[in-house]
């Protein structure tokens, strides 16, 4: 019974945890709340570089809540509060940074990676199932045997 | 015959772990670079009464350093300040970031004031349209107001030979 009302009054907690930081609690509608919560997670903070400005309790993550919240308050919309901070704090503040020249190799990685990734599984698996055939094509014994020790 | 795949890939990989881990992560670009110093108007620290703004970094070079007296790296810099304004070669701004002008106004007193003006940024607004993160910042700016080095870190007098002085003296170049 002790466990399950400790757990309860744990579970309760959770509901506040994304508040935690946030010491100016919710903005006034829920869609101005939700543009918020998207902006500050999709910015980085730069002091702290590898958490969002919504994670993070550094001071210049907090200024950047305080000016995110308040350009929502007076009306800016997502693209100028991006364009905002990415003035000031380079492309580098985006979580997601624009594809331009610099940033293709960024972007093109993960697909450039699956394609050496897959293209070497590929010839691996090839080759290991030629050297599977080789004895049965009559092939020098000696030279099999070394192909299975290397593989 | 057969090592020279994983001996490429392996050097492939030993380049890019040769350029990654020898650069600063921390040290993010700064996008003022080649653009107009961002417009800012402050009060003076130890004189209320005046104003300090973009408009005082301009008709020659100066240098605009980010400081305060919580910053560790700012006590390190704060010699090298002093014999850099010694030597008069450049006006030095200061910014105070983020910081209480009763603590600001007793370190200058106690260790020196290399400024010739500094604004008072309590609040860190000035320092955030600076695209301020860590202070100390060093910022070089030319005669027409243009931000053209950016400095991140304990200013040293390595550093001002190596970087500063080049540029200022390609200004003085460019105005003969």
């Amino acid at each position: 019974m002790k466990v399950r009302i400790v757990s309860l009054l744990l579970g309760a907690l959770i509901p506040f945890a994304s508040f935690a930081i946030d010491s100016d609690g919710p903005l006034p509608t829920p869609e101005l709340q939700a543009r918020y919560d998207r902006l500050t997670n999709e910015l980085r903070c730069v002091v702290c570089q590898n958490q969002t400005v919504a994670d993070s309790n550094a001071d210049l993550a907090k200024d950047l809540r305080e000016r995110t919240r308040e350009m929502l308050l007076a009306g800016a919309s997502d693209p100028e509060i991006l364009e905002f901070m990415t003035d000031r704090y380079g492309d580098f503040v985006l979580y997601r940074p624009p594809m331009v020249g610099r940033t293709v190799l960024l972007w093109a990685a993960p697909m450039l990676l699956l394609l050496i990734g897959s293209a070497s599984a590929f010839l691996v698996i090839r080759g290991r199932s030629q050297a599977e055939n080789l004895p049965e094509e009559g092939e020098d014994p000696f030279n099999s045997h070394e192909t299975d020790r290397h593989v | 015959m057969r090592y020279i795949i994983p001996a490429a890939v392996f050097a492939v990989l030993v380049g890019f772990f040769w350029i990654g881990l020898s650069k600063d992560p921390s040290e993010v670009p700064s996008p003022f670079i080649g653009k107009p110093a961002p417009a800012f108007q402050l009060t003076e620290l130890k004189d209320p009464e005046k104003l300090v703004s973009q408009a005082d970094l301009r008709g020659r070079p100066t240098v605009l350093n980010v400081w305060a007296t919580w910053c560790v790296g700012c006590r390190q810099e704060h010699e090298a300040l002093m014999q850099l304004a010694s030597m008069d070669i450049v006006p030095i701004y200061g910014l105070n970031y983020r910081d209480n002008r009763e603590q600001a106004l007793q370190w200058l007193a106690r260790l020196g004031d290399p400024y010739v003006a500094t604004g008072y940024d309590p609040d860190g607004a000035a320092g955030l349209d600076w695209g301020v993160y860590g202070a100390p910042e060093t910022f070089l700016i030319d005669p027409q107001g243009t931000v053209v080095y950016k400095h991140l870190g304990p200013m040293t007098l390595r550093i001002w030979r190596d970087e500063f002085m080049p540029r200022i003296s390609s200004m003085a170049g460019d105005q003969g």
